[in-house]
């Protein structure tokens, strides 16, 4: 008896944070989106329904959102992945420079996403002054001068995909080069004996026995990359309405505060649709999975 | 066959597999350090000569410190600093505590409905932060904390991961010197602090160090909660400046303030590399 | 294919600044004939891996030159020299089936020597059969016992009909019983497929028993080279003496006089032919002659039934070993405590330089 109320007294502060700020939001979110016509002030509703998700589902902000982070998360997760693979690979196979490359590659994880974003943003924009340095390199290549903070729709999903890639690569190199670090040397040896070309090893042997990682990430990727907001934010303001490069978790935030603000209803609608997307594609990827990856 | 040839033609296609290999590596260095290079030289380019080039200069010969002086003095940024070393040392602290108090009792302590409570316990990890921000946004704006510490820590203070992971940890640490303890008369607290965490320790440093990351970057939590600059950290203090920065578009100072606030994770990074990396590779998410 | 190592060397550069270079193998020297199974036998980092490693072109020699019949293969990298290999711990890829595994080094043919799909299914079917494993084709390896995984990679390693099939182990993964039925299977492929064979292992009794010849090495010195019985009955040092048999041989520091042996004063042997001084004198368990009249005197500790033989459990002052355990038919009958009294069987009896431990010779 003694020892129980000793052990709820020591769980009692985990308990008391996870009611306030984890239990009671989920449920509490639920019941907003569901309020029609919330009044923040007066915190009063008129009725019950779905108005909140048709109005989220109608609003043209909301589908360009949706759009956005559509293409970014098709974008971004295979080239993050593949390029992670890569450079990974390239990785394991040196032994001079690998731990001066490993720690560049770790630098952006470290680094303030909002404060790095400012960086790619002058490096990216065409001011009346300056065309930019990447303009600088287009135009020495022959190509024509883009601005692509506040050009065209594809310049600036295009820097907001370079952006998104650049920050999760540290991530994806790290796991992925300890992955492969853990494959036993035993059998690049049996391959080797048995005259095995090296881009059969890769695929038949290395890729399979990292499968289960590799899927880790592309998993992990998805979920992340539909919850991007602040490298956009980084890129383009905090205005991403206006910009046209609004994410999905942009737009909830913009629902419940900022300029738009002060509809948590509809904030809460948009939440959990998206939430409901990331659901079904993460059931989706568990399905492809079981045909496909190997765990030992 | 011709064992030479064959040998010959096998050596040169490994010398030339290994130049690619290097050649594809450094590209990739480059693109990750040249941000952080431009942002260190236009930092120290003037005002005057950095708004003069039209062709962006790749070095400069007359650096200056003028713009990180107007990066403290033009923009309160000492204050966003110090708001969020407060921010992240208060954080860290209360979740390492709460933490620990309740991993211990996951990991030693008997009671009844132990394992029916860490099922439940564990399925919420499963709940998205972004969920759950909207009605913490309305629960701490009516207890009236907006513009407060409190308000901005409370709720990023548990971590269902970090309980687990250290949950995992105390629980390889065998039977025995809990017994032990326990017949030599050291009570539990005292068990916890003079033999778990010692032996927990890297545990401890992961979930430190990862919680340490997080606060330094964390943005729209304070976003949400704060709009009195006196409280702003340094991601909305960043993004403050980009807005309405120093009254007129003043990038070398932009850039003074993003080094700035770059700096101290990168020094504590290079300084526990090892630790970070492993760490993250545990427990590590982003991305 | 006959393979010939001729002074073969491999050093592995010192860990750390100024440490010399470590010699793996020595100068080995040896043509290993046609069709025959081999047994390299030596104590764990006496270079007997290394020496695989060199055969299949994992690694490459320092110096020396390796030959598969007559064709130098020396500087052919692994990939080339269509050797067949079981590893340690088999290195079966686990995320492909039994057949899949098999069928691996197939696929792997290019070429004049690719195979088409059927060709395959009947290679790998054939190879099956050989280790006995058709019912268990399309099973993860995880789901195999440890003696079937072992078949399966000595599958794996012959189904591209190998120059040479080299064995790492095989054994040292399995249990007792399965160590000793799976020795008798790999004598049994290798007489029917008739591939020159190498094996290495650190357990003598497994490398006698299946062996044409055994290689013995120690410090990545070849010893003694020859067939199991003839090296087990002509040791050339002390080293090979003491490696071979169960129970191990027994040693005593003895002297020559007169052109005889003593041992603690007491003439036990005659040795012409050697010179006067110190010996260390190596008596095989079964060289010992229950004999009242005998002038080994030992003082009796007890007695082991084994059924078939029994086992003198006796001491000798002069002898290095704890204790003698002379081997003697069940027939002889033992005298309770006391002394017991021994002649010895020449021909299982080998003298040794006190100092280089040599093997001195004699008439028997």
């Amino acid at each position: 008896m003694e020892n129980n109320r000793k052990a709820w007294l020591y769980l009692l502060p985990a308990f008391l944070f996870l009611g306030a700020f984890l239990v009671y939001p989920l449920i509490d979110v639920f019941l907003y989106s569901f309020e029609e016509c919330y009044n923040f002030a007066s915190q009063t509703y008129q009725g019950v329904g779905l108005y909140n998700y048709s109005y989220v589902l109608h609003d043209p902000y909301f589908l360009q959102a949706v759009k956005n982070t559509v293409l970014l998360v098709v974008i971004t997760v295979p080239v993050s992945t593949g390029l992670a693979l890569a450079l990974s690979v390239g990785l394991s196979s040196i032994e001079k420079l690998r731990e001066l490359f490993q720690t560049i590659y770790f630098l952006p994880y470290v680094t303030n996403t909002l404060a790095v974003g400012l960086v790619f943003m002058i490096l990216f924009k065409k001011t009346p002054y300056t065309d930019g340095l990447i303009n600088l390199l287009l135009h020495l290549f022959g190509g024509p001068t883009v601005d692509f903070i506040a050009g065209p729709y594809w310049a600036k999903m295009l820097v907001l995909c370079i952006y998104t890639v650049w920050v999760v690569m540290p991530f994806k190199v790290l796991i992925l080069t300890s992955a492969l670090a853990s494959v036993n040397p035993m059998y690049y040896n049996a391959a080797r004996v048995d005259g095995t070309p090296q881009w059969r090893v890769f695929t038949r042997i290395t890729l399979p026995m990292i499968s289960p990682t590799v899927f880790y990430l592309i998993i992990t990727g998805f979920i992340g990359a539909f919850k991007a907001y602040s490298d956009a934010v980084a890129l383009f303001g905090v205005d991403l309405n206006a910009a046209g490069m609004n994410t999905i978790v942009g737009y909830v935030y913009d629902m419940l505060y900022g300029n738009s603000g002060g509809y948590p209803s509809y904030a809460s609608a948009a939440a959990i649709l998206l939430f409901a997307i990331v659901l079904t594609i993460t059931c989706i990827n568990m399905l492809v999975s079981r045909k496909h990856v190997h765990y030992v | 066959m011709d064992y030479e040839k064959l040998e010959k033609r096998a050596a040169a296609r490994k010398r030339v597999t290994r130049a690619v290999t290097y050649a594809l590596l450094a590209v990739w260095a480059l693109v990750v350090l040249f941000p952080f290079y431009w942002m260190v030289l236009t930092s120290v380019k003037s005002y005057g000569a950095y708004n003069s080039e039209y062709i962006p200069q790749l070095f400069t010969l007359s650096p200056t410190l003028q713009n990180y002086r107007d990066a403290f003095t033009a923009v309160p940024l000492a204050r966003y600093f110090a708001n969020t070393v407060v921010f992240t040392l208060l954080t860290t602290g209360l979740m390492l505590v709460v933490t620990v108090l309740a991993a211990f009792a996951f990991a030693r302590l008997e009671f009844r409905g132990k394992d029916l409570v860490f099922t439940l316990f564990l399925s919420l990890m499963m709940i998205p932060n972004e969920l759950v921000v909207i009605t913490n946004f309305v629960t701490i704006t009516n207890a009236g904390l907006r513009n407060t510490f409190v308000g901005l820590i409370l709720p990023s203070v548990t971590s269902v991961f970090y309980i687990y992971l250290l949950r995992e940890s105390f629980a390889q640490v065998p039977n025995e010197l809990y017994y032990a303890a326990k017949v030599d008369g050291t009570s539990d607290l005292r068990y916890l602090w003079r033999v778990l965490l010692p032996i927990c320790r890297p545990t401890l440093v992961t979930i430190t160090i990862l919680k340490v990351i997080e606060c330094w970057n964390s943005y729209v939590w304070p976003r949400l909660i704060t709009d009195d600059q006196n409280y702003f950290l340094v991601s909305n203090g960043i993004q403050e400046i980009r807005e309405n920065g120093f009254g007129r578009e003043n990038i070398p100072a932009m850039m003074a303030a993003v080094v700035v606030i770059s700096v101290p994770l990168i020094v504590l990074f290079l300084l526990f590399r090892k630790k970070i990396m492993a760490g993250v590779a545990r427990g590590g998410t982003k991305g | 294919m006959k393979v010939t190592l001729q002074h073969v060397t491999k050093q592995f550069p010192g860990r750390g600044k100024g440490a010399r270079a470590v010699t793996a193998v020595n100068d080995f020297d040896f043509t290993l004939p046609d069709g025959k199974l081999v047994g390299l036998l030596g104590p764990s980092g006496c270079g007997k891996s290394t020496t695989l490693n060199l055969l299949c072109g994992l690694l490459k020699p320092t110096s020396g030159k390796i030959c598969f019949g007559d064709e130098d293969v020396t500087q052919l990298p692994a990939e080339h020299r269509g050797v067949g290999m079981v590893f340690q711990n088999y290195a079966l890829y686990p995320h492909l089936t039994v057949r899949q595994n098999i069928r691996f080094p197939l696929e792997n043919l290019r070429g004049k020597d690719k195979l088409s799909k059927p060709e395959m299914e009947q290679r790998v079917r054939d190879a099956a059969a050989l280790v006995q494993l058709e019912e268990l084709l399309d099973r993860k390896p995880s789901e195999l016992s440890g003696g079937q995984q072992q078949r399966v990679a000595i599958a794996r390693a012959l189904v591209k009909t190998p120059r040479v099939l080299l064995l790492d182990e095989p054994l040292s993964n399995l249990d007792a019983r399965l160590r000793l039925q799976t020795r008798e299977e790999i004598r049994r492929i290798q007489r029917k497929t008739q591939v020159t064979t190498i094996f290495v292992t650190h357990d003598q009794e497994e490398a006698m028993s299946i062996s044409d010849e055994i290689v013995v090495m120690k410090d990545g010195v070849v010893q003694q080279i020859g067939r199991p019985q003839e090296v087990y009955d002509s040791p050339v040092n002390l080293f090979v003496a003491k490696f071979l048999g169960t129970p191990p041989i027994h040693l005593f520091r003895g002297e020559v006089h007169n052109g005889r042996l003593l041992l603690g004063g007491a003439a036990v042997l005659a040795v012409p032919g050697v010179p006067e001084g110190p010996v260390t004198a190596a008596v095989r368990p079964e060289g010992f002659v229950l004999d009242e009249q005998g002038p080994l005197a030992c003082t009796l500790n007890g007695v082991e039934v084994m059924g078939r033989d029994i086992s003198v459990v006796c001491r000798h002052p002069d002898c290095e070993n704890t204790v003698i355990r002379a081997i003697i038919s069940a027939e002889n009958t033992v005298p309770a405590g006391g002394t017991v009294r021994f002649a010895l069987k020449p021909r299982k009896v080998f003298l040794f330089d006190a100092d280089t431990e040599r093997r001195i010779p004699f008439e028997a």
